[in-house]
């Protein structure tokens, strides 16, 4: 069931924001507070929500064109001038087309800098695999000095917004495209290396990040009505991963099942895996993307069609818990 | 330039240079021919008092920026920061070993008076473009100054970076372009063709100076005119000779990437004694 101290931090109104809208907008505001604060982007400055700071602080912000590469290792340069750059762009070219510059110029030398990737994972839709970051994660996660964080909701994307200002060093954030529910309220509180438990039960453990937490949120619902009480893990920190909590929920369920919109391979479900067969071995279930390209078509027909939604997981949940 | 001043130059490039051979057979790896083209660079840019770096107070926001950009290029780059006072050169005989100072391509937060980590190519123009942006915004009057090689000028980040500079009219950046002529697989012209690079520059949008980079008249006057041009980037293309001032070393491409033996070494701090200077 849903855990006493948890109800308050959880909201009760029936909105839906994007993760990229609600940085755009929480950007916005941290460049009123520090003039250090500049942004970058590639051209899709409509796209990653960034042109509402571009509008508001004109002269601190910098497009450059469809230069990827460019961007990451001149955010690099700002870093070294005590700026606080944030890069923005979609997932699979901050990540993939840029590969090298976030690795040497960013993540190697430690510098300051905030990558705030839109789009990622196949939820991003219609525009079809060669714009789904599957893989975003995993290569960041590979990166010496780089934290990885996949925010939920909107609230929780304001937060790690702010803890990730605070914070010295390189980040990737995981935003994405379409709208979801507002799992939170402003009493949610973020930090970097700590998980959520959302729920209590002893059957399953579930681990989600991003958005697939609120499809995650309903099928432990589900299966709360059905008798079956699971553990429900919220782990937007995605590297750190909360080892601590893993093991202890571990422990009590024996049975983990991990929902990311990412492949299963070097994401959320690899960084779980790695903790448990390392700590305390017990079997894991990865849902997300079975290490496959993406596809188009509208973002509920391929969250079902790759199977994590909310029947995949509560059919597994099912399935594999012991009779 | 008057000619003390020059003699001290080329007193200092003699010294860069003895450094980077001996640092080099000491390592037993690393690049020697690529590093000994930009010495004469080197020794004006750190000796000439053109630019504002000082090894007594290295995070001083005011300086200026140097950012080695063919980083393999390090132990030029290394010995003059010795010379110049940032560390011990003691440490020139820790290139490459573990636990160095002296890492076998620059990092910034090892090693003193390195500005920006590099040696994945194409990067540090980007890095350059990042650091004039920033200096602007806080209204340093800077200078930053990134050093390239012509066979970097093959990564096409080296062309984002070049673009970038332009548009966003960058008058306090330099690139200078080390045009040795040589890379790993042979002469530049045969493993890819970057001819005509001045014109490929100017068409970019930067000023374009060509010199001779072992003349410290030319690298005088077209680094004094670089920093005086505020409305655009400005590129000098230095043309040297790889491996310039070892006579077993110039202009032959196996010297990239290879230490001198012991008996190499010899010869070659013996031919760096004997180069003759032009007055």
């Amino acid at each position: 069931m849903i855990k006493q101290d948890i109800k308050k931090i959880l909201s009760s109104e029936d909105e839906k924001i994007s993760t990229r809208e609600a940085y755009g907008r929480k950007l916005a505001e941290l460049g009123e507070i520090d003039k250090n604060i500049v942004v970058l982007d590639c051209d899709l400055s409509k796209s990653t929500r960034t042109a509402i700071f571009a509008k508001k602080f004109p002269e601190r912000f910098f497009n450059f064109g469809l230069a990827e590469a460019n961007m990451m290792s001149a955010a690099a340069g700002l870093a070294t001038m005590g700026k606080i750059p944030f890069a923005s762009t979609f997932g699979v070219f901050a990540t993939k087309r840029a590969c090298d510059q976030v690795s040497i110029s960013i993540a190697y030398p430690r510098l300051n800098v905030k990558i705030c990737a839109t789009h990622t994972g196949i939820s991003v839709g219609e525009d079809g695999a060669t714009h789904q970051a599957i893989e975003d994660a995993a290569i960041m996660r590979s990166f010496p000095n780089m934290i990885v964080i996949s925010p939920a909701d909107g609230t929780e994307t304001r937060k790690v917004i702010d803890e990730i200002y605070k914070y010295n060093g390189p980040c990737y954030i995981r935003l994405c495209r379409g709208n979801s529910p507002v799992l939170f309220n402003d009493n949610y509180e973020f930090k970097i290396g700590r998980g959520v438990k959302i729920m209590d039960g002893d059957k399953a453990t579930l681990i989600s990040a991003g958005f697939t937490t609120s499809i995650t949120l309903e099928a432990a619902k589900t299966l709360e009505e059905e008798g079956i009480e699971v553990d429900m893990i919220n782990m937007a920190s995605i590297k750190p991963v909360d080892s601590e909590m893993i093991i202890e929920s571990a422990k009590k369920t024996g049975l983990v099942i991990t929902v990311e919109d990412h492949n299963v391979i070097g994401g959320l479900g690899s960084a779980v895996c790695e903790v448990l067969s390392e700590k305390y071995p017990v079997r894991v279930i990865r849902l997300g993307v079975q290490d496959k390209f993406g596809s188009s078509g509208s973002p509920a027909e391929l969250i079902k069609a790759y199977g994590f939604d909310k029947d995949s997981i509560v059919k597994t949940v099912r399935e594999n818990i012991p009779a | 330039m008057d000619s003390e001043l020059k003699k001290k130059l080329q007193e200092k490039a003699k010294i860069i240079r003895q450094d980077i051979i001996e640092m080099l057979c000491e390592a037993g790896s690393g690049h020697p021919g690529g590093s000994l083209s930009i010495a004469d660079v080197f020794s004006y840019l750190y000796f000439s008092g053109i630019l504002n770096i000082n090894p007594d107070n290295p995070s001083d926001k005011y300086r200026d920026r140097v950012v080695l950009s063919k980083g393999h290029a390090c132990p030029v780059l290394y010995a003059t920061l010795a010379e110049k006072g940032f560390f011990d050169k003691s440490h020139l005989k820790t290139l490459r070993k573990y636990g160095s100072i002296l890492q076998g391509h620059p990092d910034m937060n090892k090693t003193p008076g390195v500005e920006m980590t590099t040696g994945s190519l194409g990067q540090g123009l980007s890095c350059s473009v990042g650091m004039a942006l920033g200096a602007r915004l806080d209204d340093l009057n800077i200078n930053i100054i990134a050093i390239l090689g012509d066979g970097e000028c093959a990564e096409g980040q080296v062309w984002e970076a070049a673009m970038s500079a332009s548009h966003y009219k960058l008058g306090n950046l330099v690139a200078i372009v080390d045009k040795n002529g040589l890379q790993i697989d042979g002469f530049t012209k045969d493993v890819m063709n970057s001819e005509p690079l001045a014109d490929k520059w100017r068409s970019f949008g930067w000023e374009v100076f060509e010199i001779d980079g072992h003349d410290f008249d030319e690298i005088d006057y077209s680094i004094k005119s670089a920093l005086s041009i505020k409305d655009k980037p400005v590129c000098i293309i230095a043309n040297t000779i790889k491996g310039r001032g070892v006579s077993f070393m110039e202009n032959v491409c196996d010297w990239h990437g290879k230490a001198p033996s012991e008996e190499e070494k010899e010869k070659a701090l013996c031919d760096i004694c004997n180069l003759k200077l032009e007055d």
